[in-house]
């Protein structure tokens, strides 16, 4: 399950990622990070059964934890299935059937965004 | 076994005729062999839908009361030519709105009209005794027009190079999105099913050919602009009326910071005739080679990195230089055989038939470059040979000392061999020395990843770069990567006066 993390650096240089793993002994996987001097936004991968506990630390913490249900969107009516968007996206969301359609896994999504410029026909948004 | 043009129309008259996509022909042929395919099958159906940047059309609006000359003229804010006639004009796909830039160009308004949307009309003239009238502004919808003809330059390409980036930013082309260090491979083309590459000496391609284009009945008039057969890529002129056009098979695109781009559906019906046509529409992916061509060198002839065949892009991978490279597809292959399929259907229920090209296209032109009569000024013809430069360990104080002294803001970083390995501006000395971070030497501060040209790249190339890293002046260096002068904004602002006092 993919949680987006966003926390504010104002109260000093916790380290949040690394004492939730360490408490927990969930192994995140961070798939996206954002940080700068005065806040962050992660976005990182926990197995399903694993997420409660670690949206409820991260939250005691002081973050504020979405849990990302979909990211990409594709609007059905623009998309071509040109299959433009399919080498530009670094985590294989997109991808070819046998007959040449463009089907998503939206479950990989690391909402780079990348692929919302690539597309020619903007048929691609992210539901934030 | 011969088969004439007349017998083919009889039988699709007759309701007997059989049709096949140009897909079905290679396992066809395997099974049944030559002759017994010539025998059984009468046309293969083509398709390809794709970026067709050279597409447009010629509308004519009507006149206006009080009348008007259209001198010049906007369809939502994108400008149609208007230097034919009162009241026609040419609107080209690329032309991108003055209002909106790359998302709204040429294409989007033939989407909107042929979807039945609106679009508002703004022409101005200076008037005339005839054409008293200076502005007009109206709504318009495609039945309101006389006419709206599509006239496509240059469609249907026999095949197209595939792209990749060796360099270490990402390129936004009209290949789509070019990620760096061969991150991508982005190609198009529907391979096989393309209608040149079905029959590559225009045996039955050519002028007055009825075609299917976006859904409407068209006809070819003949070569392409650019057409090429004879290195291999060929293309058509086509046309036809906008007002039997499906959105389904026209759709506006932009290419992110490169513009505006029209997708169209182009089919033809190869008739066979003969053994030939059954053995050139039998080809497959795997017989089409194409070349990946590197977009990170920006001269005309970009140097190619790898032969490869459609099956291989349509594989999805290909390995460039030991390591697995994804491939992307611009064009549709899925909407490609929708292309195929639908003129195939319209065959088959009698609501289409073939035609000999009434004029003959050459198979074996090669096109040209353009010829330039100005010389085009390069670096060494504008820059400054005489280098100031600092070695890797020495201090922060000594290069500070040597821009004051050069009067540069630059200072190219060499290495003991003299080879250039990095730069450092006034900057990021003005920023050491704040700091105060004590012994610091130029190796500690310099930036290492140097954007630099040559003394014989041409001068809008070198401009890029500064334009694009958002940087005022590039260290010029030799084969060997030494560095033999400077090439600085001022340089370039220098070269422009000149321009103005020509």
């Amino acid at each position: 399950m993919k949680l987006l993390v966003t926390f504010s650096k104002k109260k000093g240089h916790e380290p949040i990622i690394a004492k939730v793993v360490k408490e927990t002994g969930v192994l995140i996987s961070v798939e996206r990070a954002h940080i700068d001097s005065v806040a962050g936004e992660v976005l990182i991968d926990v197995p399903d059964s694993d997420s409660q506990i670690v949206c409820d630390l991260m939250r005691a913490k002081g973050a504020t934890v979405r849990i990302l249900e979909e990211g990409i969107d594709r609007n059905e009516s623009e998309c071509i299935d040109c299959g433009a968007c399919i080498s530009i996206c670094p985590a294989e969301v997109f991808y070819f059937d046998e007959n040449w359609k463009v089907n998503l896994r939206k479950g990989r999504c690391v909402l780079c965004g990348k692929c919302i410029t690539a597309c020619p026909h903007q048929a691609l948004s992210q539901t934030l | 076994m011969l088969k004439s043009i007349d017998e083919i129309n009889a039988k699709i008259r007759d309701g007997n005729v059989n049709v096949v996509t140009a897909e079905e022909m290679p396992f066809l042929v395997r099974e049944l062999g030559e002759e017994k395919t010539l025998a059984e099958v009468d046309i293969v159906t083509t398709g390809t839908f794709g970026a067709m940047c050279s597409s447009g059309a010629f509308l004519n609006f009507g006149h206006a009361d009080p009348p008007i000359k259209m001198e010049r003229l906007w369809l939502n804010d994108v400008e149609a030519y208007g230097g034919i006639a009162a009241v026609d004009a040419y609107l080209g796909a690329t032309q991108q709105s003055t209002t909106q830039g790359e998302r709204y160009g040429g294409a989007h308004v033939m989407e909107d009209l042929i979807t039945g949307d609106a679009v508002e009309l703004h022409a101005i003239s200076k008037g005339t005794d005839c054409y008293p009238r200076k502005t007009i502004t109206t709504e318009l919808v495609l039945e309101d027009l006389n006419q709206a003809i599509m006239v496509n330059p240059r469609n249907a390409y026999q095949r197209y190079n595939a792209a990749t980036n060796s360099t270490d930013h990402t390129l936004f082309t009209y290949m789509g999105t070019l990620l760096p260090n061969f991150g991508n491979i982005s190609y198009s083309g529907a391979g096989a099913l393309s209608p040149i590459s079905n029959d590559p000496e225009f045996r039955t391609i050519g002028g007055g050919v009825p075609i299917f284009l976006c859904g409407a009945h068209g006809m070819i008039i003949g070569e392409g602009t650019q057409h090429s057969p004879g290195t291999g890529y060929g293309t058509l002129m086509v046309t036809a009326d906008m007002k039997q056009m499906q959105p389904e098979f026209l759709r506006a695109a932009t290419m992110h910071r490169y513009g505006v781009t029209l997708y169209i559906g182009v089919g033809v019906p190869i008739p066979l005739l003969d053994l030939e046509l059954v053995r050139s529409t039998a080809v497959r992916d795997e017989d089409i080679v194409v070349d990946i061509v590197d977009y990170g060198i920006p001269i005309r002839a970009r140097p190619s990195i790898k032969k490869v065949t459609y099956a291989d892009l349509k594989n999805g991978k290909i390995e460039i230089n030991g390591e697995e490279v994804r491939t992307s597809s611009l064009s549709s292959y899925l909407q490609a055989r929708k292309v195929a399929e639908t003129l195939k259907r319209w065959i088959i229920e009698n609501k289409f038939e073939l035609a000999l090209p009434t004029r003959k296209i050459d198979n074996k032109k090669v096109a040209k470059p353009l010829r330039e009569t100005a010389r085009v000024p390069r670096v060494k013809d504008i820059m400054d040979w005489t280098v100031i430069s600092i070695s890797v360990d020495e201090s922060i104080r000594t290069a500070a000392k040597k821009l004051l002294k050069g009067e540069a803001d630059h200072l190219p970083v060499l290495d003991k061999d003299g080879i250039l390995v990095g730069i450092v501006t006034t900057y990021d000395v003005s920023k050491a020395v704040v700091k105060e971070s004590g012994n610091q030497v130029v190796k500690d501060i310099m930036t290492t990843k140097v954007i630099k040209t040559t003394a014989n790249e041409h001068i809008d190339v070198a401009a890029r770069k500064l334009e694009r890293f958002n940087i005022s002046a590039l260290p010029v260096v030799d084969a060997n990567n030494k560095v033999i002068g400077m090439l600085t904004a001022i340089d370039l602002g220098k070269l422009f006066a000149k321009r103005w006092q020509k």
